[in-house]
Order: structure tokens, then C-alpha cells, then sequence
């Protein structure tokens, strides 16, 4: 580079720590932070949105009979409700907490490819919209369940079709991100940061960003069978054409398992963060949890099929299917395990990141108990398509994935914005979310056990205790939601200022390294890593 | 009103806990935290299976989270404790993942058994096909005693209870939901293998009693089967996700003895004889007509409503519709659907003519003429 280039380029720098305003600022960002933050506010408008969905279901069925919504509507409330919280909420808050933390964490200026990173931001938002204004065409929203299974989807309006395209777009998006964090991962840690010197975060991460590459572009073959033959006369999955539906369930799920990992093992990698700092310990097993993690993603690719235990596949399908998901409980136990070996003999305080981790674990076993149940073939025939099964993933998907996010959000948000959250309100905002969380789902078991079969707008006399019960609950839960729109909000205004390390992690982290809120740009020269511990 | 209603629930829950309590969980009448009682072999397999599940999942809950809330209670800073810097051990490591792996195998045997046994569906003594329509089911009696007979079965809960113009009556409705004008049939300790399979989307032919769910899936052909050990009457309802009308159709089986099950043949095969139509007879307006209102009511009105004018957007008026008017083009659709539409070939020629016939001649359409049973007759071919 010659001198007077360099001179030029330095001319810039003086304004390197200052950075566009207004509208440009975000349009046009293509720094990891701004997007981090995006996908964040994106994420939660939309676990708003499925949230009041959710309460337009539990409204419907809070008694017996029609009160509210007609069938129809209640499907498009389901099937929408799913949607947007997987691919609207649950997955781009994710990539949110990707685009803050890995550059932070592994010593890298931004992420690899900065201005991808806009594009897989600013497709989200039509997405978004595509989806929400489909209920607002005739024949409105997709009403085949999130899963759109044939031959149901032949028999939708327009919608259908804004939502495979939403679908379509939204999965360019994570396709770019993983593509972005694989290679941000691989190639800008800091020197001297080896793979199995890498946060737990990143490494989850890094896993969930392959099975995203693998995965996606397979929902996008399924969904577009499913239109070319709504619209272009192909039989992919009409069998009067010589198609199949029960195919495209075998492709959705061969898709939709590992999605359950995506949404799954970025929250062990966010709670493996967590436990330590609040242990005062490191964490128990690093090498262990990185290939259990490993095996729980291998593992997701051969079991898709106990999702259709009942479509009526040959004895040696079920029993391969049944033994491959039951293996899947010993990595994921070996997690637990390596959680509570690490809490074990630490010395703990309950900040509101620890209280959500700890209600994480405890939660998300259960579900991950429910889950072993449900593998069994013959018992998952009789608890198949009911409410036991809608009880089981919100276990794991409520009290899972969003709890994590939830106690990354707390525990990472002193240093986005440079302010302490108030700890009372994240109190509060835990045990409601907690309690009434358990209020909602809990009974669902009971429903489902006694075989009350799910996306039912009504319901027979013997559900109604329950189903009340869980509407109750479902509506503080979502109240309980708002607790936390107000933490953030305060918490963005003002409050105590932060440190770089403001819990004092002795996890030698080196997003504790740079202040708190973390500047513009960190890291414009790769730091020098100095290792207290050793993994 | 929703305060009164909460606290009678609540009540109800206490009393239900406190029976179960009291019973040890182990005859609730109706199925309330459990699954159904079991009357078959494969549903008391079930049944234990899942109690061994809950027993081993609970042991480990307790103990895993014993630990964990001891480590909270004991090594907490408040409480002066002290961090320790262990973070490794392979020996420990491998224990607990060669443990639960151990469990899992301990997990897998007994079901491995079960699964076996369900799907083995040779030499039923009598096989029932059930065809998923939307939103009704239709039964073939297709071997054995009772071979011939057929009928369509759909929810016999008024549609007033449904959408609340009669609560009261809803609230004392015990089978609210759970009921059907035609309910199948068959004999106590027989073997019977029902065949699904569907006429437009996928359905799931669901009796938690019985241990059995299986998809109905258009286009081919499943099966499963079931022993009913006890007398009685089972219901269960559709476990795929249908359409609009996925929770209003029903499936209720009815238990009996051998000799009340031969009684049932002979009646039923009777009953069907006598209401078949002569297909040679030539229909006047009026007949169709009113044969025609009861046939929209019982398969048209759900979409179409019973004004005719449908539901903006998703369903189409009848009422003073072009596709009506054109005799060729309304038959055509009748028989092959079209978009959200079915087809209605599982009705007979008398039936759809009949409606057509209606619709042709309600509301604001006065077409005047009839639709004869042989002109759908011709048309199917």
C-alpha cells in the first residue's frame, strides 16, 4: 500500500470510532453489532406477534364450543403461531446473539462477511411481512399446521403461497448467516485461540451453522414440490399422480429434526457460558460437551422419521427409529451432567442470567424426559398428534430454547448497552415466567395422556379443566413477557454503568476485555490471549 | 360468570387429585391424568410401558436434581463457600454416558416387544376398512361376519351446542363431540383389522382405548389392528391435522357380544337393503328436493353454509352462482372437486343428484328443472 493511500485511509480513521446516523445507520449497517441488535428487536417483534397469536388460541380454548374464532381461523392461528415463532423468533434471535457475541468472543474486528450480513438481516423484515399479510388475503394464512403437510396444502388460498416464499427468503437468510459464521469461526480467532480453546458459544454455534447449511436447502425442496404442485401440475405428493404424501413428511422432517437442534444447541451453548461465571468455576468437561454436542447434531440426521410413527412404516423403520432417538438421551445427559459437575463445589449467586440457566436446565429436562417417552414407538402411537406432544416441545422449545435467550440476554446485555439491567424486575421477570410458564404447560400432559388430540379449535367436556388451567396460565406468561420489554427499555435509557467484566468471569472471556457498552469496533488488532485457566 | 367457573374448576381439580390420592392412581373411571383406560393387550402394554417410563425418568429426575438443588443450597457464595478448580475428569465422564446408555438398552427391550406385536395384523377375524373424508369417516365391513355392510359415520353433536346458541345443552352433553349417527360395530375378543386410507387429505383414525392410531392416507392403504377385551363403548377422534373440520369427526366403536354382534349384521344389512334407491326410478322436483336439503345438511353446509352463501374468501356462494346454473360444470365438480372443494364420489347418484337438485332450486336459484340420478351415473364414467 502506498504512502499516500495510507495517509488517505488515516484521514478516515479519525472518524472510525464515530459511525453513520439516522436511517443510514441501520439500512445500510455492516457493522456486527447494529445487526446483532437488529435481529434481536426483529426477533422479539415477532415473539410478540406469535405470542399474541398463542393467545388467540388459548383464548378459543379456554371453554368448550366456538366462542371466539371459526375453525378456519383458529388453523391459520396454529399453523402461523408455529411459523413465526421458529423461523421469525426462536432462529434470527439466535443469529442475533451469533452477530454480537462471536466477533467478541473469538478477538474478531467483525464478522467475515460484513455486508452479506446485511442482506441476511434486511431479508428477514419482507419476510416477515409476507407472512403476517397473508392473513389478510382471501382464504387467509397458511392453516395446514407449521408443518404444511400434503396433500392439506393443496387445499389453501394465496397464502400458502406467501408463506413459501416467506419461507423461501427467510431461509437465504440463515443459509448466508451460517455461511458467515462458519467462516468468521474458522478463520478470524484471535492467534493463538485453537478450536478447542473456543467458547462454548462458538462452538455451538459453529455445529447449528453446519446442520443450518445441511438442513435448509432441503425445507426449500419440500416447500417447493409443495408449489409446483399447487400451481404447475406436478404429483410430488398426490398420489392420483403417482406422488406420495407421506414423502413429504419423510423430507420435511429430514429437514425439521435437526431444526430442533438449531433452535436447541446454541441455548446449551448460551448456558454453558453462563454457569461457570455464576459457579465461580470452570466449566466441567469442555471436551466432553463439545463432542456431545457434536454427536447430538450427527445423531439428528437419522432420526427424523419418529415424527411418523403412526404413518405406518415396517416394524424394522420403528424399531430403528425408536433406538436412534432414545440414543440421543446420553449426549444430551452427558450436557446436564457437565452442568451440574460444574455447579457442583462452585460458589454460586443467582443473578437473573444464573436463575434463568439453572430454570433452563431444571425445565428443559423435563422435556428432555418427555421426549425420551415419546421415543418409545408404541407409547409415541398413542400420545402422537396430541397434546402431550405440544406439552413436550414447549418444554423444550419455551422453557428451552427461549429461557436461554432470556438468560443470554441478561447476562450479555450490560454490554451491549454499558448499563446494569435492574435486578429486581429480571427477578420478577423470572419466577412469573417460571411459574406461569408451568401453568400453561403442564397440564398439557394431562390433556394428552387422556387423548385430547391438538390443533382442536373445540374440545370434549372431559378437557375443560385443564384446558382452562392453561389458558390461564398462558396469558400471564405472555404478561409476563412484558416484564422484560421493560427491563430493556430501562435498561437501554440508563442505570448503573458497567464495567468491561461487571461479573467478574474468571472464564479468561474475551468479550470482558473490551468496555461495556462495547465500542463500535473492538479488536481492529487481534489481542493478545493470556490464559489463566487451561481447558 | 368466568370467576364462577374457575372456582368450580379448581374445586374439581382438588376433588380429582384428592380421588386420585385416595385410589392410588389406579381406577380413574375416566381418563383424566392417564392415558385411557386400556381394553385391549397392545393398550395395557402401552400402559405399562409408559408407567415403567415415568417410574425410571422420575427416579433419575429425583436424583439429578436432588444434586443440583443440594449444590444450590450448599455451595452458594452467601453461605461462604468456597469455589473448588476441578473441570475434568474422564473417568467420571465416561461413567455417565456409558450409564444411561445402559438404561436406554434396559428402555428399548420391552418396547421392542410391543412394536412387534402391534404392527402384526395376520389373521384378523374380521377387517374393517375406514375411509377418512372430510370431516366424516366411512366403514366397509369388508371381511368376515357383517362382510357388505358400509356406511358413512359423522358427528351427531347439533350444531347449535357447537357454536353456543345452546350452552345448556352442551354442558350436559356428556359426549359432546364424541358421538356419531352411525357407530361401528364389532364383536368382544375378535381380532380386527381395520384398513385406512382416505378420500382427500390425511386423517388418523384414533381409539386411545384400544392402543391404535393410524393415518388414513389418500392414495393408499394402512392398517392396524385390535382385540376389545371388555364390552362397551370406546371413542377416540381424528389425530391428523384436517381442515376445518378436523375436531368434529369423531370415531365411536362399539363393543358387543357375538350374539348381539350377529343381531347388529342382520339388522344393519336389513336397514341398508331397505333404503336403497331403485336406481331405474326417475325422481320428480319436489322428491329431490327435499332429499336434497338433507344431504346439504349433512355433507355441504359446513363450507357453504346453510344460507348458501358461503364464507367470503374461502368458500363460494351457492346462491346465485354461475358453477350452479351450468348443469355440466356443477356435476363435474361435484364428482371431481376443485380447489378446497372434495370430491363427493362417495356419495351415491341419488344422493348427488338430490342435492344438486337443491341447490339448484334454493335460496335466490329457481332453476325449475331437476338433476336425475342417471345423469351423475353418466357422468362418472
Amino acid at each position: 500500500m502506498s504512502a499516500v493511500a495510507h495517509d488517505h485511509l488515516h484521514g478516515h480513521d479519525d472518524h472510525a470510532h464515530d459511525h453513520p446516523h439516522g436511517w443510514r445507520r441501520w439500512l445500510f449497517a455492516t457493522n456486527h453489532k447494529d445487526i446483532g441488535t437488529m435481529y434481536l428487536w426483529f426477533s422479539f417483534t415477532m415473539f410478540i406477534t406469535g405470542g399474541i397469536l398463542a393467545l388467540g388460541i388459548r383464548t378459543e380454548l379456554f371453554q368448550p364450543g366456538l366462542q371466539v374464532f371459526q375453525p378456519e381461523f383458529f388453523n391459520q392461528l396454529t399453523s402461523m403461531h408455529g411459523l413465526i415463532m421458529v423461523f421469525g423468533a426462536i432462529m434470527p434471535a439466535f443469529v442475533g446473539f451469533a452477530n454480537w457475541m462471536i466477533p467478541l468472543q473469538i478477538g474478531a474486528p467483525d464478522m467475515a462477511f460484513a455486508r452479506m450480513n446485511n442482506f441476511s438481516f434486511w431479508l428477514l423484515p419482507p419476510a416477515a411481512m409476507l407472512l403476517v399479510a397473508s392473513f389478510f388475503v382471501p382464504g387467509g394464512a397458511i392453516a395446514a399446521g407449521w408443518t404444511v403437510y400434503a396433500p392439506l396444502t393443496l387445499q389453501m388460498g394465496m397464502g400458502m403461497d406467501m408463506g413459501i416464499f416467506a419461507l423461501h427468503i427467510m431461509g437465504a437468510s440463515s443459509i448466508m448467516g451460517s455461511i458467515n459464521i462458519i467462516t468468521t469461526i474458522l478463520n478470524m480467532r484471535a492467534p493463538g485461540m485453537t478450536l478447542m480453546k473456543m467458547p462454548m458459544f462458538c462452538w455451538t454455534w459453529l455445529i447449528t451453522a453446519y446442520l443450518l447449511i445441511a438442513v435448509m436447502p432441503v425445507l426449500a425442496g419440500a416447500i417447493t414440490m409443495t408449489l409446483t404442485d399447487r400451481h404447475f401440475g406436478t404429483s410430488f405428493f398426490n398420489a392420483a399422480g403417482g406422488g406420495d404424501p407421506v414423502m413429504y413428511q419423510h423430507i420435511f422432517w429430514f429437514f425439521g429434526h435437526p431444526e430442533v437442534y438449531i433452535m436447541i444447541l446454541p441455548a446449551f451453548g448460551i448456558i454453558s457460558q453462563i454457569v461457570p461465571v455464576f459457579a465461580r468455576k470452570p466449566l466441567f468437561g469442555y471436551a466432553s460437551m463439545v463432542y456431545a454436542t457434536a454427536s447430538i447434531a450427527i445423531l439428528s440426521f437419522i432420526v427424523w422419521a419418529h415424527h411418523m410413527f403412526t404413518t405406518g412404516m415396517p416394524v424394522t423403520g420403528q424399531l430403528f427409529f425408536m433406538y436412534a432417538t432414545m440414543l440421543i438421551a446420553v449426549p444430551t445427559g452427558v450436557k446436564i451432567f457437565n452442568w451440574l459437575a460444574t455447579m457442583w463445589k462452585g460458589s454460586m449467586t443467582f443473578e437473573t442470567p444464573m436463575l434463568f440457566a439453572i430454570g433452563f436446565i431444571f425445565v428443559f429436562t423435563m422435556g428432555g424426559f418427555t421426549g425420551l417417552i415419546c421415543a418409545v414407538a408404541p407409547i409415541d402411537i398413542q400420545i402422537q398428534d396430541t397434546y402431550y406432544i405440544v406439552a413436550h416441545f414447549h418444554y423444550v422449545l419455551v422453557a428451552g430454547s427461549l429461557f436461554a435467550l432470556f438468560a443470554g440476554a441478561y447476562f450479555w446485555l450490560p454490554k451491549w448497552t454499558g448499563h446494569m439491567y435492574d435486578e429486581t424486575l429480571g427477578k420478577w421477570h423470572f419466577w412469573a415466567s417460571m411459574i406461569t410458564f408451568n401453568i400453561t404447560f403442564f397440564p398439557m400432559h394431562f390433556l394428552g395422556l387422556a387423548g385430547m388430540p391438538r390443533r382442536y379449535a373445540d374440545y370434549p367436556m372431559q378437557f375443560a379443566d385443564f384446558n382452562m388451567v392453561a389458558t390461564i396460565g398462558a396469558f400471564g406468561f405472555g404478561l409476563s413477557q412484558l416484564i422484560f420489554l421493560w427491563v430493556v427499555l430501562k435498561c437501554i435509557k440508563g442505570g448503573t454503568k458497567a464495567k468491561a467484566n461487571y461479573f467478574d468471569a474468571q472464564d479468561d472471556g474475551l468479550e470482558w476485555t473490551v468496555p461495556s457498552p462495547a465500542p463500535f469496533h473492538t479488536f481492529e488488532t487481534p489481542p493478545k490471549l493470556e490464559w489463566k485457566h487451561v481447558h | 360468570m368466568i370467576i364462577r367457573s374457575l372456582t368450580q374448576t379448581l374445586v374439581k381439580l382438588a376433588l380429582a387429585v384428592a380421588a386420585l390420592a385416595a385410589a392410588g392412581g389406579a381406577a380413574a373411571i375416566q381418563s383424566r391424568f392417564n392415558l385411557a383406560p386400556p381394553v385391549t393387550r397392545i393398550a395395557e402394554e402401552i400402559h405399562g410401558l409408559h408407567w415403567m417410563m415415568l417410574v425410571i425418568c422420575g427416579v433419575i429426575f429425583v436424583a439429578v436434581f436432588g444434586v443440583m438443588f443440594y449444590s444450590i443450597y450448599a455451595h452458594r457464595r452467601s453461605k461462604g463457600a468456597v469455589p473448588a478448580n476441578f473441570h475434568e475428569s474422564t473417568k467420571v465422564e465416561i461413567i455417565w454416558t456409558v450409564i444411561p446408555f445402559l438404561i436406554v438398552i434396559g428402555m428399548a427391550v420391552p418396547a421392542t416387544k410391543t412394536v412387534v406385536a402391534m404392527k402384526d395384523t395376520s389373521n384378523a377375524d374380521l377387517t374393517i376398512k375406514a375411509t377418512g373424508y372430510q370431516w366424516m369417516w366411512g366403514y366397509d365391513y369388508l371381511k368376515g361376519e357383517g362382510e357388505g355392510i358400509s356406511f358413512l359415520s359423522r358427528l351427531s353433536t347439533p350444531r347449535s351446542q357447537i357454536d353456543g346458541t345452546d350452552v345448556a345443552a352442551r354442558q350436559a352433553n356428556k359426549t359432546y363431540l364424541i358421538e356419531v349417527d352411525n357407530e361401528v360395530v364389532v364383536p368382544v375378543n375378535k381380532k380386527v383389522r381395520v384398513i385406512t386410507t382416505a378420500n382427500d387429505v390425511i386423517h388418523a383414525w384414533f381409539v386411545p382405548a384400544f392402543g391404535v392410531k393410524q393415518d388414513a392416507i389418500p392414495g393408499f392403504v394402512r392398517d392396524t389392528w385390535f382385540r376389545a377385551e371388555k364390552v362397551g363403548t370406546y371413542r377416540g377422534q381424528c389425530a391428523e391435522l384436517c381442515g376445518k373440520d378436523h375436531a368434529f369427526m369423531p370415531i365411536v366403536v362399539r363393543v358387543v357380544s357375538a350374539e348381539d354382534y350377529t343381531k347388529w349384521v342382520n339388522d344393519k344389512k336389513q336397514a341398508l337393503a331397505a333404503a336403497k334407491d331403485d336406481p331405474n326410478k326417475t325422481w320428480t322436483l319436489a322428491e329431490l328436493r327435499d332429499r336434497g336439503a338433507k344431504v346439504y345438511a349433512a355433507n355441504c353446509q359446513a363450507c357453504h353454509q346453510a344460507n348458501g352463501l358461503g364464507v367470503k374468501g374461502a368458500f363460494p356462494a351457492l346462491d346465485g352462482s354461475a358453477v350452479v346454473k351450468d348443469k355440466a360444470q356443477q356435476i363435474a365438480i361435484m364428482l371431481n372437486g376443485k380447489n378446497a372443494m372434495p370430491p363427493w364420489k362417495q356419495l351415491s347418484d341419488v344422493e348427488l343428484a338430490a342435492v344438486a337438485t337443491y341447490v339448484k332450486n334454493s335460496w335466490g336459484n329457481s332453476d325449475g328443472a331437476a338433476v336425475q340420478p342417471a345423469e351423475f351415473a353418466a357422468a362418472r364414467k
